[in-house]
């Protein structure tokens, strides 16, 4: 890239900036912050910001994210994608409640109650012990139940090809209605168009 | 507390089958409370006679609004029923949810922005555009940062493309849900967008040579971030701040917004406040637990980017009836997150025998492309399908043909062929072919 143009526009970014506004976090530890927290910690943080929404253990209420249990249940008729069930990495709890949780309050919570919360969740997944303290070095190497869980983009899923355009089927049936359902909104009454 | 603890481990199980029951529980909870004004326009209102001849209308003889009564236009009050419309029962809260584009009430492929469907994930912020700054840090030579001046001295690019939710049409997996052209496909919306050539950018910081993968990320309360590849993000991608030649709404982004052209919407960061330049991807909530794609055997894709090849038909659809017999103008739309839209069949008789469609000029890659045909309606029932073909010559797929491969639980891709089942009252609605 080294004849690319150059316009000088911008101005350099200072470490400061830069630490302010830099709240990433990766799989192998990078952009963790200095900080522990444990299970106990955790739980009290949890049920004073957290549990009006996901519950007291993690179970939720109405549609918001259940974080908590699922355990098997991805090759079942309902699948339960929680922390504990799904999710590969650890380090991407830290991330996101840090970056976007409490809901409405981004941001708020420190780094140590971070760790603390993320702690709290992954001993309710049985992921870790209730007594470990959840640190920068230690959170990295936590193995989550399905860190073998996904594979790359497979598609396309059907092949390329010139498709059928003359007598393409033996019959057509009819296996479902939306309509019998009933669940789309200013729902959908049945109406005689006059002009017939 | 301790109680707590004692017991937690026999709550860890829970309830099964929620979105099943919300999905039958909310049929009760959508009656009443909506406006008529807000119903599909279903029937052509009968016309008064007094306006029509020999008769002379008021407005033929009365003054209208003057050049300064509107400084923003308005649609007609005649076309209040299209608007962006919402499904109540999908999302625990309306900050962090979606929003439909009524694509049966459109003509073209510029959607217009007030109708553009919305995706937040914490509500849109309004930010002030001198407030707002870009930093882009990481594996670069000069961590930069902008303003939105700096951004609009760069040279200005401006292309068509579409933005498709990598859930649009989710709520179909499981059989035939939304009876709506609008909820079953309005997850889309598809802009001349102007900004400036991410690359540009990019090199005014110097790419280190190990720079693989780029974080961008937003300044609303969700920060919603996505690891995207480096090849694609000196491919196309581009920092807009224009939409259909005026400044993003703020529900698209205002100021400034990411596009990942023919790539699932959620890649298209919003608010877009920071880039970090990294040697690998950073496996965020937006990329493991969510926009990962379950199979039948319990294993998930990620990055599942592209959006493949994809039609509809807007026009018959359950909003839009027919309501006599003769000629009718099918119209419809198709796209490709691989490139330019090659051709669309559509079939009257539930995929049996297909017809090749007429597409309207110009057709542009990643983008949306409306298709017509001329046909007439005998009165008879009558199932409509439309398939996409792209340039890479694949073919948009039937639901079975997804399904065998990935079940009912997978969530995002749905780009199968949908089937509207014209009834011989002229109704038309969503249904399933087995």
């Amino acid at each position: 890239f080294a004849g690319a143009k150059k316009y000088g526009l911008g101005t350099i970014a200072t470490p400061e900036q830069i630490a302010g506004w830099d709240i990433d976090i990766r799989p192998d530890g990078q952009g963790l912050p200095p900080g522990k927290g444990t299970f106990e910690e955790g739980e009290a943080i949890f049920l004073e910001r957290c549990a009006s929404c996901h519950g007291e253990f993690g179970e939720a209420f109405g549609r918001y994210p259940v974080l908590v249990g699922g355990e098997d249940s991805l090759v079942s008729q309902d699948p339960v994608k929680t922390i504990g069930s799904y999710w590969p990495y650890a380090t991407t709890v830290f991330d996101y409640v840090r970056r976007a949780m409490p809901f409405g309050a981004a941001q708020t919570l420190t780094n140590d109650e971070t760790y603390a919360v993320t702690a709290f969740l992954l001993s309710m997944n049985s992921i870790i012990e209730d007594d470990f303290v959840l640190n920068q070095d230690n959170l990295p190497t936590i193995q989550m139940p399905n860190h073998n869980g996904f594979i790359v983009d497979g598609r396309p899923d059907v092949p390329p090809g010139e498709p059928c355009m003359k007598d393409c089927k033996e019959s057509v049936r009819i296996i479902g209605k939306a309509r019998q359902l009933d669940v789309t909104p200013e729902t959908d009454r049945a109406t005689t168009v006059a002009a017939l | 507390m301790l109680w707590r603890k004692k017991t937690r481990d026999s709550h860890t199980k829970t309830p099964s089958s929620l979105s099943r029951r919300l999905f039958l529980r909310a049929t009760t909870a959508l009656v009443g409370g909506t406006l008529a004004s807000a119903l599909p326009n279903r029937l052509a209102t009968a016309a008064n006679a007094e306006n029509l001849p020999p008769n002379l209308p008021s407005w033929s003889q009365h003054l209208g609004f003057s050049v300064d009564d509107r400084p923003y236009g308005r649609p007609s009050q005649h076309e209040g029923h299209v608007v962006r419309r919402s499904v109540k029962w999908l999302t625990a809260t309306r900050e962090s949810s979606v929003n439909f584009t009524p694509l049966h009430e459109l003509d073209g492929f510029v959607t217009p922005n007030g109708l553009c469907f919305e995706r937040h994930h914490g509500g849109a912020p309004d930010i002030p555009s001198q407030d707002h700054r870009l930093m882009i840090h990481g594996l670069v030579n000069r961590p930069l940062l902008f303003t939105m001046d700096d951004l609009m001295r760069f040279p200005p690019v401006s292309r068509f493309h579409f933005l498709e939710c990598a859930a649009n049409g989710g709520m179909e997996w499981r059989g035939s849900q939304l009876n709506g052209c609008q909820y079953t496909h309005g997850m889309v919306h598809c802009v001349q967008w102007t900004g400036v050539s991410l690359k540009t950018v990019l090199d005014e910081a110097g790419l280190k040579s190990h720079a693989k993968w780029l974080l961008p990320e937003g300044a609303d309360s969700a920060a919603m971030t996505r690891s995207i590849p480096m090849e694609k993000a000196l491919d196309d991608c581009l920092l807009a701040y224009s939409m259909n030649g005026e400044r993003l709404r703020p529900e698209q982004g205002y100021p400034l917004r990411l596009l990942v052209p023919g790539w699932e919407g959620n890649m298209w960061v919003k608010w877009l406040r920071r880039i970090e330049v990294g040697d690998q991807p950073w496996h965020h909530r937006e990329e493991t637990s969510k926009y990962t794609d379950l199979l039948p055997d319990g294993k998930a894709r990620r990055f599942t980017w592209v959006m493949e090849a994809k039609s509809i038909i807007t026009n018959p659809s359950p909003e839009k009836p027919l309501s006599v017999k003769g000629v009718q103008q099918l119209k419809g739309l198709a796209w490709s997150g691989r490139g330019k839209i090659k051709r669309v069949d559509v079939s009257f008789d539930g995929g049996m025998n297909w017809q090749t469609a007429r597409l309207e000029e110009p057709v542009l890659p990643k983008c949306l492309t409306r298709f017509y045909v001329e046909w007439n309606w005998d009165g008879k029932s009558v199932m409509l399908q439309s398939r996409a073909m792209d340039e890479t010559g694949y073919v948009q797929p039937t639901y079975a043909d997804l399904h065998q491969v990935r079940g009912e639980n997978s969530i995002y891709h749905n780009n199968s062929i949908q089937t509207w089942l014209i009834n011989p009252n002229g109704e038309a609605e969503n249904v399933r072919l087995g």
